[in-house]
Protein backbone atom coordinates (compact mmCIF):
# COMPACT_ATOMS: atom_id res chain seq x y z
CA UNK A 1 0.00 0.00 0.00
CA UNK A 2 0.89 3.61 -0.13
CA UNK A 3 1.82 3.86 3.52
CA UNK A 4 5.45 2.77 3.41
CA UNK A 5 6.39 5.06 0.53
CA UNK A 6 7.16 7.81 2.94
CA UNK A 7 9.22 5.82 5.40
CA UNK A 8 12.35 3.98 4.49
CA UNK A 9 12.51 1.03 6.80
CA UNK A 10 15.86 0.82 8.52
CA UNK A 11 17.62 -2.41 7.83
CA UNK A 12 19.78 -4.50 10.03
CA UNK A 13 23.10 -4.10 8.32
CA UNK A 14 26.37 -5.94 8.16
CA UNK A 15 27.70 -8.63 10.39
CA UNK A 16 29.96 -7.55 13.14
CA UNK A 17 33.22 -8.27 14.80
CA UNK A 18 35.16 -11.44 14.72
CA UNK A 19 37.76 -11.99 11.99
CA UNK A 20 35.80 -13.68 9.30
CA UNK A 21 37.36 -16.55 7.39
CA UNK A 22 38.85 -15.46 4.08
CA UNK A 23 36.19 -17.20 2.06
CA UNK A 24 33.41 -15.37 3.82
CA UNK A 25 35.17 -12.07 3.30
CA UNK A 26 35.64 -12.75 -0.37
CA UNK A 27 32.02 -13.73 -0.59
CA UNK A 28 30.95 -10.49 1.02
CA UNK A 29 33.10 -8.44 -1.35
CA UNK A 30 31.57 -10.19 -4.29
CA UNK A 31 28.11 -9.48 -2.94
CA UNK A 32 28.90 -5.79 -2.56
CA UNK A 33 30.30 -5.63 -6.09
CA UNK A 34 27.20 -7.31 -7.48
CA UNK A 35 25.09 -4.79 -5.56
CA UNK A 36 26.95 -1.82 -7.03
CA UNK A 37 26.76 -3.37 -10.48
CA UNK A 38 23.02 -3.83 -10.27
CA UNK A 39 22.19 -0.34 -9.07
CA UNK A 40 24.77 1.43 -11.22
CA UNK A 41 22.54 2.15 -14.26
CA UNK A 42 19.87 3.75 -12.14
CA UNK A 43 22.33 5.46 -9.81
CA UNK A 44 24.11 7.04 -12.78
CA UNK A 45 20.88 8.29 -14.34
CA UNK A 46 19.65 9.49 -10.98
CA UNK A 47 22.85 11.43 -10.39
CA UNK A 48 22.76 12.98 -13.84
CA UNK A 49 19.06 13.92 -14.00
CA UNK A 50 18.12 14.48 -10.36
CA UNK A 51 21.08 15.10 -8.04
CA UNK A 52 23.21 17.29 -10.33
CA UNK A 53 20.19 19.39 -11.41
CA UNK A 54 19.25 19.79 -7.76
CA UNK A 55 22.67 21.26 -6.98
CA UNK A 56 22.61 23.26 -10.22
CA UNK A 57 19.32 24.87 -9.31
CA UNK A 58 20.80 26.26 -6.12
CA UNK A 59 23.85 27.59 -7.98
CA UNK A 60 21.68 29.06 -10.75
CA UNK A 61 19.50 30.84 -8.22
CA UNK A 62 22.49 33.08 -7.41
CA UNK A 63 22.89 34.16 -11.04
CA UNK A 64 21.12 36.16 -13.69
CA UNK A 65 20.84 33.64 -16.49
CA UNK A 66 19.06 33.95 -19.80
CA UNK A 67 17.64 30.58 -20.73
CA UNK A 68 17.84 31.15 -24.51
CA UNK A 69 21.37 32.49 -24.86
CA UNK A 70 22.67 30.78 -21.76
CA UNK A 71 24.43 34.02 -20.83
CA UNK A 72 24.94 34.10 -17.11
CA UNK A 73 26.40 36.43 -14.51
CA UNK A 74 26.73 36.29 -10.76
CA UNK A 75 23.85 37.92 -8.91
CA UNK A 76 24.54 37.29 -5.25
CA UNK A 77 21.30 37.40 -3.32
CA UNK A 78 19.57 39.62 -5.91
CA UNK A 79 17.03 37.05 -7.01
CA UNK A 80 15.99 36.20 -3.49
CA UNK A 81 15.84 39.86 -2.50
CA UNK A 82 13.69 40.67 -5.49
CA UNK A 83 11.52 37.62 -4.91
CA UNK A 84 10.87 38.30 -1.25
CA UNK A 85 10.65 42.09 -1.17
CA UNK A 86 9.75 43.39 -4.63
CA UNK A 87 7.56 40.81 -6.26
CA UNK A 88 3.89 40.80 -5.24
CA UNK A 89 3.21 38.10 -7.85
CA UNK A 90 5.51 35.74 -5.98
CA UNK A 91 3.62 36.25 -2.74
CA UNK A 92 0.36 35.92 -4.60
CA UNK A 93 1.63 32.60 -5.99
CA UNK A 94 2.60 31.41 -2.51
CA UNK A 95 -0.90 32.24 -1.27
CA UNK A 96 -2.53 30.60 -4.30
CA UNK A 97 -0.37 27.50 -3.77
CA UNK A 98 -1.56 27.33 -0.16
CA UNK A 99 -5.23 27.80 -1.02
CA UNK A 100 -4.91 25.32 -3.84
CA UNK A 101 -3.29 22.70 -1.60
CA UNK A 102 -5.84 23.08 1.20
CA UNK A 103 -8.79 23.15 -1.18
CA UNK A 104 -7.53 20.17 -3.13
CA UNK A 105 -6.91 18.11 0.01
CA UNK A 106 -10.28 18.98 1.55
CA UNK A 107 -12.36 18.28 -1.55
CA UNK A 108 -10.37 15.36 -2.93
CA UNK A 109 -9.89 13.50 0.34
CA UNK A 110 -13.38 14.37 1.60
CA UNK A 111 -15.13 13.09 -1.50
CA UNK A 112 -13.01 9.98 -1.89
CA UNK A 113 -13.34 9.04 1.78
CA UNK A 114 -17.10 9.60 1.51
CA UNK A 115 -17.27 7.47 -1.60
CA UNK A 116 -15.26 4.69 0.05
CA UNK A 117 -17.41 4.74 3.20
CA UNK A 118 -20.56 4.42 1.08
CA UNK A 119 -19.16 1.68 -1.13
CA UNK A 120 -17.30 -0.54 1.29
CA UNK A 121 -20.30 -2.53 2.45
CA UNK A 122 -20.85 -3.26 -1.27
CA UNK A 123 -24.35 -1.85 -1.76
CA UNK A 124 -26.02 -2.84 -5.05
CA UNK A 125 -24.34 -0.94 -7.87
CA UNK A 126 -21.08 -0.35 -5.95
CA UNK A 127 -18.96 -1.74 -8.78
CA UNK A 128 -20.67 0.49 -11.32
CA UNK A 129 -20.13 3.67 -9.30
CA UNK A 130 -16.48 2.81 -8.69
CA UNK A 131 -15.98 2.22 -12.42
CA UNK A 132 -17.62 5.56 -13.22
CA UNK A 133 -15.36 7.29 -10.72
CA UNK A 134 -12.36 5.63 -12.36
CA UNK A 135 -13.06 6.95 -15.85
CA UNK A 136 -11.37 10.24 -15.03
CA UNK A 137 -8.45 8.44 -13.38
CA UNK A 138 -7.46 6.76 -16.65
CA UNK A 139 -7.95 9.97 -18.62
CA UNK A 140 -4.91 12.20 -19.02
CA UNK A 141 -4.80 15.40 -17.01
CA UNK A 142 -4.53 17.40 -20.20
CA UNK A 143 -7.69 15.84 -21.63
CA UNK A 144 -9.55 16.33 -18.35
CA UNK A 145 -8.42 19.96 -18.12
CA UNK A 146 -9.38 20.73 -21.73
CA UNK A 147 -12.83 19.21 -21.45
CA UNK A 148 -13.49 21.20 -18.30
CA UNK A 149 -12.19 24.40 -19.84
CA UNK A 150 -14.76 23.84 -22.57
CA UNK A 151 -17.50 23.04 -20.03
CA UNK A 152 -16.68 26.19 -18.06
CA UNK A 153 -16.99 28.65 -20.94
CA UNK A 154 -19.02 31.64 -19.82
CA UNK A 155 -21.60 31.62 -22.60
CA UNK A 156 -22.86 28.32 -23.92
CA UNK A 157 -20.53 26.32 -21.66
CA UNK A 158 -22.04 23.09 -20.35
CA UNK A 159 -21.83 24.02 -16.68
CA UNK A 160 -23.57 27.36 -17.04
CA UNK A 161 -26.21 25.85 -19.30
CA UNK A 162 -26.92 23.23 -16.63
CA UNK A 163 -27.04 25.95 -13.97
CA UNK A 164 -29.43 28.04 -16.06
CA UNK A 165 -31.84 25.11 -16.07
CA UNK A 166 -32.29 25.70 -12.33
CA UNK A 167 -32.34 29.47 -12.75
CA UNK A 168 -28.76 30.28 -11.75
CA UNK A 169 -26.64 32.56 -13.91
CA UNK A 170 -23.11 31.20 -13.60
CA UNK A 171 -20.05 33.47 -13.73
CA UNK A 172 -17.56 33.49 -16.57
CA UNK A 173 -15.70 30.86 -14.60
CA UNK A 174 -12.19 30.98 -15.93
CA UNK A 175 -11.98 34.74 -16.36
CA UNK A 176 -12.95 35.92 -12.87
CA UNK A 177 -10.44 35.57 -10.05
CA UNK A 178 -12.32 33.62 -7.39
CA UNK A 179 -14.43 31.42 -9.65
CA UNK A 180 -11.31 30.57 -11.65
CA UNK A 181 -9.36 29.42 -8.61
CA UNK A 182 -12.35 27.48 -7.29
CA UNK A 183 -12.83 25.87 -10.69
CA UNK A 184 -9.25 24.64 -11.13
CA UNK A 185 -9.23 23.27 -7.58
CA UNK A 186 -12.49 21.36 -8.05
CA UNK A 187 -11.46 20.03 -11.46
CA UNK A 188 -8.12 18.82 -10.10
CA UNK A 189 -9.83 17.33 -7.05
CA UNK A 190 -12.43 15.40 -9.04
CA UNK A 191 -9.85 13.80 -11.32
CA UNK A 192 -8.47 11.40 -8.70
CA UNK A 193 -11.49 10.79 -6.45
CA UNK A 194 -11.80 7.25 -7.82
CA UNK A 195 -8.13 6.47 -7.19
CA UNK A 196 -8.11 7.74 -3.61
CA UNK A 197 -11.39 5.94 -2.94
CA UNK A 198 -9.75 2.66 -3.94
CA UNK A 199 -6.92 3.32 -1.48
CA UNK A 200 -9.45 4.02 1.28
CA UNK A 201 -11.49 0.95 0.32
CA UNK A 202 -8.45 -1.28 0.77
CA UNK A 203 -7.90 0.16 4.25
CA UNK A 204 -11.57 -0.23 5.17
CA UNK A 205 -11.61 -3.86 4.08
CA UNK A 206 -8.66 -4.54 6.37
CA UNK A 207 -10.76 -3.71 9.44
CA UNK A 208 -11.60 -7.02 11.13
CA UNK A 209 -15.34 -7.61 11.02
CA UNK A 210 -15.27 -8.75 14.68
CA UNK A 211 -14.29 -5.21 15.70
CA UNK A 212 -17.32 -3.79 13.96
CA UNK A 213 -19.63 -6.52 15.28
CA UNK A 214 -18.50 -5.89 18.85
CA UNK A 215 -19.21 -2.18 18.54
CA UNK A 216 -22.62 -2.91 17.05
CA UNK A 217 -23.48 -5.29 19.88
CA UNK A 218 -22.63 -2.47 22.28
CA UNK A 219 -25.42 -0.58 20.60
CA UNK A 220 -23.35 1.95 18.68
CA UNK A 221 -25.29 3.69 15.91
CA UNK A 222 -23.94 3.54 12.38
CA UNK A 223 -22.77 7.16 12.58
CA UNK A 224 -21.01 6.65 15.93
CA UNK A 225 -19.50 3.46 14.60
CA UNK A 226 -17.94 5.31 11.69
CA UNK A 227 -16.82 8.24 13.79
CA UNK A 228 -15.39 6.38 16.76
CA UNK A 229 -14.31 3.03 15.36
CA UNK A 230 -13.83 3.11 11.60
CA UNK A 231 -12.21 6.50 11.12
CA UNK A 232 -9.63 6.07 13.91
CA UNK A 233 -8.73 2.65 12.52
CA UNK A 234 -8.00 3.98 9.06
CA UNK A 235 -6.25 7.10 10.37
CA UNK A 236 -2.80 5.96 9.14
CA UNK A 237 -4.12 5.60 5.59
CA UNK A 238 -5.93 8.92 5.80
CA UNK A 239 -2.75 10.63 6.93
CA UNK A 240 -0.77 9.19 4.06
CA UNK A 241 -3.43 10.08 1.49
CA UNK A 242 -3.62 13.63 2.86
CA UNK A 243 0.15 14.00 2.64
CA UNK A 244 0.46 12.51 -0.82
CA UNK A 245 -2.30 14.82 -2.02
CA UNK A 246 -0.68 17.79 -0.30
CA UNK A 247 2.76 17.14 -1.74
CA UNK A 248 1.23 16.33 -5.13
CA UNK A 249 -0.56 19.67 -5.11
CA UNK A 250 2.84 21.41 -5.26
CA UNK A 251 3.45 19.90 -8.68
CA UNK A 252 0.10 20.83 -10.18
CA UNK A 253 0.80 22.49 -13.47
CA UNK A 254 -1.33 21.04 -16.26
CA UNK A 255 -4.68 22.34 -15.02
CA UNK A 256 -3.34 25.84 -14.50
CA UNK A 257 -1.52 26.05 -17.81
CA UNK A 258 -4.41 24.61 -19.79
CA UNK A 259 -7.46 26.10 -18.08
CA UNK A 260 -6.42 29.61 -17.01
CA UNK A 261 -2.76 30.07 -17.88
CA UNK A 262 -2.34 31.40 -14.37
CA UNK A 263 -4.87 34.14 -14.87
CA UNK A 264 -6.81 36.25 -14.54
CA UNK A 265 -3.88 38.43 -13.39
CA UNK A 266 -2.15 35.55 -11.57
CA UNK A 267 -5.23 34.64 -9.54
CA UNK A 268 -4.57 30.96 -10.24
CA UNK A 269 -0.78 31.06 -10.53
CA UNK A 270 0.62 28.38 -8.25
CA UNK A 271 4.38 28.40 -7.62
CA UNK A 272 5.02 25.60 -10.09
CA UNK A 273 3.27 27.63 -12.78
CA UNK A 274 5.04 30.86 -11.84
CA UNK A 275 8.35 29.01 -12.05
CA UNK A 276 7.47 27.74 -15.53
CA UNK A 277 6.34 31.18 -16.65
CA UNK A 278 9.55 32.85 -15.47
CA UNK A 279 11.81 30.19 -16.94
CA UNK A 280 10.19 29.14 -20.18
CA UNK A 281 8.13 32.15 -21.20
CA UNK A 282 10.25 35.01 -19.85
CA UNK A 283 13.55 33.04 -19.93
CA UNK A 284 14.64 34.34 -16.52
CA UNK A 285 16.35 31.10 -15.54
CA UNK A 286 18.15 32.54 -12.51
CA UNK A 287 15.03 34.08 -11.07
CA UNK A 288 13.00 30.97 -11.80
CA UNK A 289 15.67 28.89 -10.05
CA UNK A 290 15.18 30.93 -6.90
CA UNK A 291 11.47 30.08 -7.12
CA UNK A 292 12.42 26.43 -7.59
CA UNK A 293 14.56 26.55 -4.45
CA UNK A 294 11.61 27.99 -2.52
CA UNK A 295 9.32 25.30 -3.90
CA UNK A 296 11.83 22.63 -2.96
CA UNK A 297 12.17 24.12 0.52
CA UNK A 298 8.40 24.07 0.99
CA UNK A 299 8.32 20.43 -0.09
CA UNK A 300 11.03 19.56 2.43
CA UNK A 301 9.07 21.34 5.15
CA UNK A 302 6.03 19.26 4.31
CA UNK A 303 8.02 16.05 4.39
CA UNK A 304 9.44 17.01 7.77
CA UNK A 305 5.93 17.82 8.95
CA UNK A 306 4.72 14.40 7.89
CA UNK A 307 7.47 12.65 9.84
CA UNK A 308 6.46 14.65 12.85
CA UNK A 309 2.72 14.07 12.36
CA UNK A 310 3.26 10.38 11.86
CA UNK A 311 5.22 10.10 15.10
CA UNK A 312 2.62 12.07 17.01
CA UNK A 313 -0.64 10.62 15.72
CA UNK A 314 0.00 7.23 14.32
CA UNK A 315 1.25 4.66 16.74
CA UNK A 316 -0.11 1.59 15.09
CA UNK A 317 2.54 1.07 12.41
CA UNK B 1 -38.15 3.90 7.43
CA UNK B 2 -35.03 5.65 8.65
CA UNK B 3 -32.94 2.91 7.04
CA UNK B 4 -34.71 3.57 3.80
CA UNK B 5 -33.98 7.29 4.16
CA UNK B 6 -30.32 6.64 4.85
CA UNK B 7 -30.10 4.38 1.84
CA UNK B 8 -31.80 7.02 -0.30
CA UNK B 9 -29.37 9.67 0.92
CA UNK B 10 -26.41 7.45 0.12
CA UNK B 11 -27.56 6.86 -3.44
CA UNK B 12 -28.25 10.56 -3.81
CA UNK B 13 -24.62 11.19 -2.82
CA UNK B 14 -23.39 8.60 -5.32
CA UNK B 15 -25.44 10.03 -8.14
CA UNK B 16 -24.53 13.63 -7.29
CA UNK B 17 -20.84 12.67 -7.31
CA UNK B 18 -21.17 10.78 -10.57
CA UNK B 19 -22.54 13.76 -12.49
CA UNK B 20 -19.30 15.81 -12.59
CA UNK B 21 -17.31 12.62 -13.15
CA UNK B 22 -19.32 11.31 -16.10
CA UNK B 23 -20.97 14.35 -17.70
CA UNK B 24 -17.64 15.66 -19.10
CA UNK B 25 -17.26 12.49 -21.15
CA UNK B 26 -20.81 12.71 -22.54
CA UNK B 27 -20.38 16.38 -23.35
CA UNK B 28 -17.02 15.76 -24.99
CA UNK B 29 -18.40 13.07 -27.31
CA UNK B 30 -21.52 15.02 -28.09
CA UNK B 31 -19.54 18.17 -28.92
CA UNK B 32 -17.19 16.18 -31.10
CA UNK B 33 -20.13 15.30 -33.33
CA UNK B 34 -21.63 18.81 -33.55
CA UNK B 35 -21.49 21.40 -36.29
CA UNK B 36 -19.31 24.40 -35.34
CA UNK B 37 -22.40 26.59 -34.90
CA UNK B 38 -24.02 24.16 -32.45
CA UNK B 39 -21.03 23.65 -30.15
CA UNK B 40 -21.83 26.52 -27.81
CA UNK B 41 -25.51 26.74 -28.72
CA UNK B 42 -28.08 27.78 -26.17
CA UNK B 43 -30.17 25.93 -25.15
CA UNK B 44 -27.54 23.18 -25.07
CA UNK B 45 -27.91 20.05 -27.15
CA UNK B 46 -26.78 16.92 -25.38
CA UNK B 47 -27.70 15.01 -28.51
CA UNK B 48 -26.40 16.99 -31.51
CA UNK B 49 -29.18 18.47 -33.66
CA UNK B 50 -27.22 17.34 -36.68
CA UNK B 51 -24.43 14.78 -36.45
CA UNK B 52 -21.26 15.55 -38.36
CA UNK B 53 -18.11 13.48 -38.74
CA UNK B 54 -16.10 16.41 -40.05
CA UNK B 55 -14.46 17.13 -36.70
CA UNK B 56 -13.07 13.64 -36.48
CA UNK B 57 -11.71 13.87 -40.01
CA UNK B 58 -10.20 17.30 -39.25
CA UNK B 59 -8.37 15.91 -36.22
CA UNK B 60 -6.15 13.92 -38.56
CA UNK B 61 -5.73 16.55 -41.28
CA UNK B 62 -5.10 19.49 -38.95
CA UNK B 63 -2.07 17.83 -37.35
CA UNK B 64 -0.27 14.50 -37.83
CA UNK B 65 -2.46 13.18 -35.02
CA UNK B 66 -2.03 9.50 -35.85
CA UNK B 67 1.72 10.01 -35.67
CA UNK B 68 1.31 11.83 -32.34
CA UNK B 69 -0.74 8.99 -30.89
CA UNK B 70 1.97 6.62 -32.06
CA UNK B 71 4.61 8.81 -30.37
CA UNK B 72 2.75 8.68 -27.08
CA UNK B 73 2.24 4.93 -27.30
CA UNK B 74 5.83 4.05 -28.13
CA UNK B 75 7.32 6.47 -25.59
CA UNK B 76 5.04 5.19 -22.83
CA UNK B 77 5.87 1.58 -23.76
CA UNK B 78 9.62 2.25 -23.62
CA UNK B 79 9.30 4.13 -20.32
CA UNK B 80 7.39 1.16 -18.89
CA UNK B 81 9.98 -1.28 -20.19
CA UNK B 82 13.03 0.63 -18.94
CA UNK B 83 11.39 1.27 -15.59
CA UNK B 84 10.67 -2.43 -15.17
CA UNK B 85 14.23 -3.47 -16.00
CA UNK B 86 15.88 -0.87 -13.78
CA UNK B 87 13.54 -1.42 -10.86
CA UNK B 88 14.16 -5.14 -11.00
CA UNK B 89 17.94 -4.64 -10.91
CA UNK B 90 18.00 -1.94 -8.25
CA UNK B 91 15.09 -3.38 -6.29
CA UNK B 92 16.87 -6.70 -5.96
CA UNK B 93 20.12 -5.05 -4.90
CA UNK B 94 18.37 -2.96 -2.25
CA UNK B 95 16.30 -5.87 -0.99
CA UNK B 96 18.90 -8.62 -0.86
CA UNK B 97 22.49 -7.52 -1.26
CA UNK B 98 24.65 -5.93 1.41
CA UNK B 99 26.95 -3.18 0.31
CA UNK B 100 28.35 -0.10 2.03
CA UNK B 101 26.19 2.97 1.46
CA UNK B 102 23.09 0.99 0.65
CA UNK B 103 20.76 2.74 3.06
CA UNK B 104 22.06 6.20 2.24
CA UNK B 105 21.57 5.53 -1.46
CA UNK B 106 18.10 4.19 -0.92
CA UNK B 107 17.16 7.21 1.13
CA UNK B 108 18.49 9.50 -1.61
CA UNK B 109 16.41 7.66 -4.20
CA UNK B 110 13.33 7.96 -2.01
CA UNK B 111 13.74 11.68 -1.65
CA UNK B 112 13.04 12.02 -5.38
CA UNK B 113 9.50 10.79 -4.74
CA UNK B 114 8.64 14.07 -3.11
CA UNK B 115 10.51 16.26 -5.54
CA UNK B 116 8.22 18.29 -7.82
CA UNK B 117 9.40 17.70 -11.37
CA UNK B 118 9.32 21.46 -11.96
CA UNK B 119 12.20 21.99 -9.53
CA UNK B 120 14.85 20.30 -11.66
CA UNK B 121 13.38 21.26 -15.01
CA UNK B 122 15.62 24.26 -15.74
CA UNK B 123 18.99 22.47 -15.33
CA UNK B 124 17.60 19.46 -17.17
CA UNK B 125 16.56 21.71 -20.03
CA UNK B 126 20.10 23.11 -20.32
CA UNK B 127 21.61 19.65 -19.89
CA UNK B 128 19.47 18.13 -22.65
CA UNK B 129 20.30 21.04 -24.93
CA UNK B 130 24.01 20.60 -24.25
CA UNK B 131 23.77 16.86 -24.93
CA UNK B 132 22.02 17.55 -28.24
CA UNK B 133 18.70 16.11 -27.12
CA UNK B 134 16.65 19.29 -27.44
CA UNK B 135 13.56 18.69 -29.58
CA UNK B 136 13.90 14.89 -29.40
CA UNK B 137 12.09 12.23 -27.42
CA UNK B 138 15.12 11.41 -25.27
CA UNK B 139 14.16 13.70 -22.35
CA UNK B 140 10.65 12.21 -22.33
CA UNK B 141 12.26 8.81 -21.76
CA UNK B 142 15.16 9.69 -19.48
CA UNK B 143 13.43 12.01 -17.03
CA UNK B 144 10.64 9.67 -15.88
CA UNK B 145 12.82 6.55 -15.99
CA UNK B 146 15.50 8.09 -13.77
CA UNK B 147 13.17 10.39 -11.83
CA UNK B 148 10.15 9.85 -9.63
CA UNK B 149 8.56 7.11 -11.78
CA UNK B 150 11.69 4.99 -11.77
CA UNK B 151 12.15 5.50 -8.05
CA UNK B 152 8.55 4.43 -7.39
CA UNK B 153 9.36 1.25 -9.31
CA UNK B 154 12.50 0.57 -7.27
CA UNK B 155 10.62 1.12 -4.06
CA UNK B 156 7.73 -1.19 -4.95
CA UNK B 157 10.08 -3.86 -6.28
CA UNK B 158 12.26 -3.78 -3.18
CA UNK B 159 9.19 -4.24 -0.98
CA UNK B 160 7.99 -7.08 -3.15
CA UNK B 161 11.30 -8.94 -3.23
CA UNK B 162 11.64 -8.60 0.54
CA UNK B 163 8.39 -10.55 0.85
CA UNK B 164 9.80 -13.49 -1.15
CA UNK B 165 11.20 -16.18 1.18
CA UNK B 166 14.98 -15.97 1.19
CA UNK B 167 15.21 -19.79 1.40
CA UNK B 168 14.50 -20.03 -2.32
CA UNK B 169 17.71 -18.20 -3.09
CA UNK B 170 19.69 -20.09 -0.49
CA UNK B 171 18.63 -23.33 -2.10
CA UNK B 172 19.65 -21.99 -5.50
CA UNK B 173 23.01 -20.90 -4.09
CA UNK B 174 23.67 -24.32 -2.67
CA UNK B 175 23.02 -25.59 -6.18
CA UNK B 176 25.87 -23.32 -7.19
CA UNK B 177 23.93 -20.55 -8.90
CA UNK B 178 25.45 -17.07 -8.85
CA UNK B 179 23.53 -13.94 -7.91
CA UNK B 180 22.85 -12.84 -11.45
CA UNK B 181 21.54 -16.25 -12.47
CA UNK B 182 19.37 -16.32 -9.36
CA UNK B 183 18.00 -12.92 -10.28
CA UNK B 184 17.22 -14.10 -13.78
CA UNK B 185 15.91 -17.60 -13.08
CA UNK B 186 14.50 -17.48 -9.55
CA UNK B 187 13.48 -13.90 -8.82
CA UNK B 188 12.37 -12.64 -12.23
CA UNK B 189 9.60 -15.23 -12.70
CA UNK B 190 8.29 -14.55 -9.18
CA UNK B 191 8.16 -10.77 -9.66
CA UNK B 192 5.95 -10.88 -12.73
CA UNK B 193 2.86 -9.44 -11.00
CA UNK B 194 4.90 -6.57 -9.57
CA UNK B 195 6.49 -5.93 -12.95
CA UNK B 196 2.98 -5.65 -14.35
CA UNK B 197 2.08 -3.11 -11.69
CA UNK B 198 5.21 -1.07 -12.25
CA UNK B 199 4.74 -1.23 -15.99
CA UNK B 200 1.19 0.10 -15.72
CA UNK B 201 2.21 2.91 -13.39
CA UNK B 202 5.10 3.97 -15.61
CA UNK B 203 3.05 3.72 -18.80
CA UNK B 204 0.30 5.90 -17.36
CA UNK B 205 2.75 8.46 -16.04
CA UNK B 206 4.35 8.83 -19.44
CA UNK B 207 1.04 8.78 -21.31
CA UNK B 208 -0.25 11.61 -19.11
CA UNK B 209 2.79 13.77 -18.96
CA UNK B 210 2.30 17.22 -20.38
CA UNK B 211 4.95 19.48 -18.88
CA UNK B 212 7.97 17.58 -20.22
CA UNK B 213 6.77 17.50 -23.85
CA UNK B 214 5.76 21.14 -23.54
CA UNK B 215 9.26 22.10 -22.49
CA UNK B 216 11.37 19.74 -24.56
CA UNK B 217 9.55 19.23 -27.87
CA UNK B 218 8.91 21.86 -30.55
CA UNK B 219 8.11 20.11 -33.83
CA UNK B 220 4.51 19.05 -34.15
CA UNK B 221 5.40 15.64 -35.59
CA UNK B 222 7.24 14.94 -32.34
CA UNK B 223 4.32 16.00 -30.12
CA UNK B 224 2.77 13.52 -27.76
CA UNK B 225 -1.00 13.39 -27.40
CA UNK B 226 -1.48 15.73 -24.39
CA UNK B 227 0.57 18.42 -26.10
CA UNK B 228 -1.13 17.85 -29.45
CA UNK B 229 -4.56 18.33 -27.86
CA UNK B 230 -3.67 21.93 -27.05
CA UNK B 231 -2.71 22.74 -30.63
CA UNK B 232 -6.15 22.57 -32.25
CA UNK B 233 -6.40 26.33 -32.44
CA UNK B 234 -7.25 28.91 -35.07
CA UNK B 235 -4.81 31.58 -36.23
CA UNK B 236 -5.47 33.80 -33.25
CA UNK B 237 -4.85 30.95 -30.81
CA UNK B 238 -8.46 30.25 -29.87
CA UNK B 239 -9.42 26.61 -29.62
CA UNK B 240 -11.52 25.07 -32.39
CA UNK B 241 -13.81 23.41 -29.90
CA UNK B 242 -15.42 20.73 -32.00
CA UNK B 243 -12.13 19.43 -33.38
CA UNK B 244 -10.40 19.71 -30.03
CA UNK B 245 -13.15 17.74 -28.31
CA UNK B 246 -13.02 15.13 -31.08
CA UNK B 247 -9.26 14.75 -30.57
CA UNK B 248 -9.68 14.64 -26.80
CA UNK B 249 -12.35 11.97 -27.12
CA UNK B 250 -10.11 9.91 -29.42
CA UNK B 251 -7.19 10.33 -27.01
CA UNK B 252 -9.14 8.76 -24.15
CA UNK B 253 -10.11 5.66 -26.14
CA UNK B 254 -6.93 3.53 -25.79
CA UNK B 255 -6.79 3.76 -21.99
CA UNK B 256 -10.53 3.46 -21.48
CA UNK B 257 -10.45 0.26 -23.52
CA UNK B 258 -7.44 -1.02 -21.58
CA UNK B 259 -9.25 -0.17 -18.36
CA UNK B 260 -12.39 -2.03 -19.37
CA UNK B 261 -10.34 -5.08 -20.32
CA UNK B 262 -8.00 -5.14 -17.30
CA UNK B 263 -10.05 -3.27 -14.72
CA UNK B 264 -8.92 -5.15 -11.66
CA UNK B 265 -5.23 -5.16 -12.55
CA UNK B 266 -5.18 -1.43 -13.35
CA UNK B 267 -7.15 -0.48 -10.26
CA UNK B 268 -4.90 -2.46 -7.96
CA UNK B 269 -1.72 -1.22 -9.60
CA UNK B 270 -2.68 2.41 -9.27
CA UNK B 271 -3.82 1.96 -5.71
CA UNK B 272 -0.23 1.10 -4.83
CA UNK B 273 0.97 4.60 -5.40
CA UNK B 274 -0.32 8.02 -4.72
CA UNK B 275 0.54 9.20 -8.22
CA UNK B 276 -1.84 11.66 -9.84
Amino acid sequence: MAAPILTPTPEATGRSGSPAPRRARRHRRREALTGYLLISPQALGFTLFVLVPLVAIVVLSFTHTDLRSGRSEAAGWDNYRQLLTEDPTFWRSVAVTGVFALGLVAINVGLSLGLALVLYRRPPGAGLFLTLAFLSVVTSQAAWALVWRFLLQGEGGGVNELLSLVGITGPNWLFEAKPALAAVIVVAALKTVGLKAVIFLAALRNIPSETLEAARLDGASEWRLIRHVVLPLIAPTTLVVVLITFIGSFQVFDYIQLMTHGGPSHATSVLAFYLYEQAFELFQAGYASAIAVVLFGLTLLLVAAQWWARRKWVHSE
Amino acid sequence: MSRLLTRGALYLFLIALSVPLVFPFLWMVSSALKLPGDVLASPPQLVPAEVTWDNIRDVFTFQPFARQVYNSLYIATLVALFTCVLSLLSGYAFARLRFPGRNVLFFLFLSALMLPVEVTLIPNFSLMKALGFADTHVPLLALPVFGATGVTGVFLMRQFIQSIPVELEEAAMIDGMGRLRILLHVILPLTRPMLGTIGIIAFLYSWNSFLEPLVFVNRSELFTVPLALTAFTDTSGNPIWGVQMAATAISTVPLLLAYLVARRQITESLAQTGIK
